[in-house]
């Protein structure tokens, strides 16, 4: 009987299903195909990476990473990103503040124009800087008469790297900040807070996973830019090589596992990067659901 | 208000117009002198080509996992999702590097493929390769959303009035998704235009035959040539605003279509 019934109940959801659904052999192809997509441009280079990186065993690993030129290289990737993150959140927070809370004439302009770096080539975005203070730019001999190195130099690298990652963190705010909209703001005000207080108390709070989501994008970026940072460091040896360029003459060099330690640093920042965000993603969809659920009741 | 502007000026605004004053600079003969040498047409023809064939690439795969990932469940399907975005975050040098040692003749894939004749490392396929690598979340995170709010009631209506799967899909919806489709395609070719530390590793960078525009503008630079830089600096600049504009207006389309 409870057999006779289980059959029905099958047919009918299989002939209920067929007009929306591809049978299971196309399904299964299909899965089949995008999955080894992913394998071979996604899981494998991952896995390589640390696979060439120990391909000489554990002590060449450390020995590589332990290099006084390498270390000198992760000491500058994380003086760039320390600067360079910061000022681009403070800039991220006053932008999406002004975009996403006032009406003005020229706002359209000014997001294309916080978008612009995301569409320049990062070797034309280097370009730009040594035309500028380069020796042979507008500001170079300037700089030169008063002793000041920018290209080929820390401010230059930090420079390049600002513009690069630009975008990220006021571009993950403004839709957030528009969602919120002003009234708690407006409230605030209005029960006697200024405007520090508010914006420290209401906005802030309202907006951090989002304000987090666009600092782990920016600093991803800002540790592993490549191009804009090539041409405006020099690549000088254990003073303005930062990682991916050691990278890149570690291979040179043709020392393959070394430039592959150093790489796998930058790989499991990748990663890291990848979990946060998986993280925020899943956290702000509970949320959502939450939100759904508390309206419904 | 004006802490914005004047950060914006600063980072963005200043370096751009110093370009473009430098470029003013220079005659309009000598621009296209400059611009249109033999060497630099044959970057154009490698980095058009490649990034047209690895958008072209993106946009069919990108697609595919796209729908298998919004519409099946799988073992492993988060973690795909996840994955998805893994170009995104690799630093592109790490990822020149490792896909370069995946093709070699020696590497994982390149034992099986180099005896076959596909040379994936120092080519101008390798090229094609690591651009697909960098454009590949592009596709896929513009159509998710798109898939996941399709209207399952107009693929019902669909198949009662008695059309084939394969029917439903050609007619009613592959129309909904190509506007996302041609978003994305979009973006992925005007990233893979600019993009230069992936192609470094994996192209060998042969005058000619495997060189791109941007790696052009370093040697020009190494020679201390600064005028035949920013030459080519503006030829990609101007690409790479047309392909904005393209981009916007496809977005456009995109939202009325969500609408």
């Amino acid at each position: 009987m409870a057999g006779t019934l289980r059959k029905n109940w099958r047919g009918h959801r299989e002939a209920s299903q067929r007009g929306t659904e591809e049978p299971p052999l196309i399904k299964w192809l299909l899965i089949g195909a995008a999955l080894s997509f992913c394998v071979v441009f996604l899981l494998l280079p991952l896995a390589n990476v640390f696979a060439q990186a120990l391909a000489k065993g554990w002590a060449f690993y450390w020995k590589s990473l332990a290099h006084p030129d390498s270390r000198a290289a992760i000491r500058l990737t994380l003086t760039v990103a320390a600067i360079s993150v910061p000022l681009n959140v403070v800039f991220g927070l006053a932008a999406a503040w002004a975009i996403a809370k006032f009406q003005f004439r020229g706002k359209s302009l000014l997001i294309t124009l916080i978008d612009l770096p995301f569409s320049v080539s990062p070797v034309v975005a280097g370009l730009m800087f040594l035309v500028l203070f380069g020796l042979q730019g507008y500001l170079g001999e300037w700089l030169q008469d008063h002793n000041l190195r920018v290209i080929f130099a820390l401010p230059g690298i930090v420079l390049a790297t600002v513009f690069i990652t630009f975008p990220f963190v006021a571009r993950e705010l403004i839709p957030v900040m528009e969602a919120t909209g002003t009234e708690q703001e407006q409230a605030a005000l209005t029960l006697g807070a200024s405007g520090w207080q508010t914006f420290w108390h209401v906005t802030l709070p309202s907006v951090k996973w989002g304000l987090l989501y666009g600092i782990i994008l920016c600093n991803a970026r800002a540790m592993g830019e490549f191009g804009a940072v090539s041409v405006v460091s020099g690549h000088i040896t254990g003073q303005t090589d930062t990682m991916p360029l050691r990278v890149e003459k570690l291979y040179n060099e043709y020392n393959a596992a070394g430039a592959f330690a150093v790489a796998s640093l930058l790989a499991l920042l990748a990663l890291f990067t990848l979990a946060i965000k998986t993280f925020l993603e899943w956290r702000q969809s509970r949320e959502f659901a939450r939100a759904r659920t508390a309206g419904r009741g | 208000m004006g802490f914005t502007l004047v950060y914006l000026s600063a980072i963005v605004l200043i370096p751009f117009a110093g370009l473009v004053l430098r470029a003013c600079e220079l005659s309009w003969a000598d621009f296209w002198r400059l611009a249109t040498t033999d060497r630099a047409l044959a970057a154009y023809r490698l980095t058009f080509g490649a990034s047209l064939i690895a958008a072209l690439a993106n946009a069919l795969f990108g697609t595919l996992v796209a729908w298998v990932l919004v519409r099946y469940s799988f073992p492993g399907r988060r973690i795909i999702d996840a994955m998805v975005d893994f170009p995104f975050a690799l630093p592109t040098a790490v990822a020149g590097l490792t896909l370069s040692s995946l093709f070699a003749a020696n590497g994982w894939l390149g034992q099986f493929l180099v005896p076959l004749g596909i040379k994936g490392a120092f080519t101008q396929l390798g090229v094609v390769i690591a651009l697909t690598f960098v454009g590949l979340p592009f596709v896929v995170r513009t159509l998710q959303p798109v898939l996941h709010n399709l209207d399952r009631e107009v693929e019902e209506a669909a198949a009662t009035l008695g059309a084939g799967r394969l029917r439903t899909f050609v007619g009613v919806i592959a129309p909904t998704l190509l506007p996302a489709v041609l978003t994305g395609f979009a973006l992925a070719f005007a990233r893979a235009i600019g993009e230069y530390g992936s192609i470094v590793f994996i192209s060998g960078n042969l005058p000619f035959k495997t060189e791109i525009a941007p790696y052009l503008i370093v040697m020009r630079l190494e020679e201390y040539d600064y005028t035949g830089a920013v030459a080519l600096a503006v030829v990609l600049l101007v690409c790479s605003f047309l392909l904005l504009g393209a981009i916007n207006l496809l977005e456009a389309w995109t939202s009325r279509f969500a609408r």
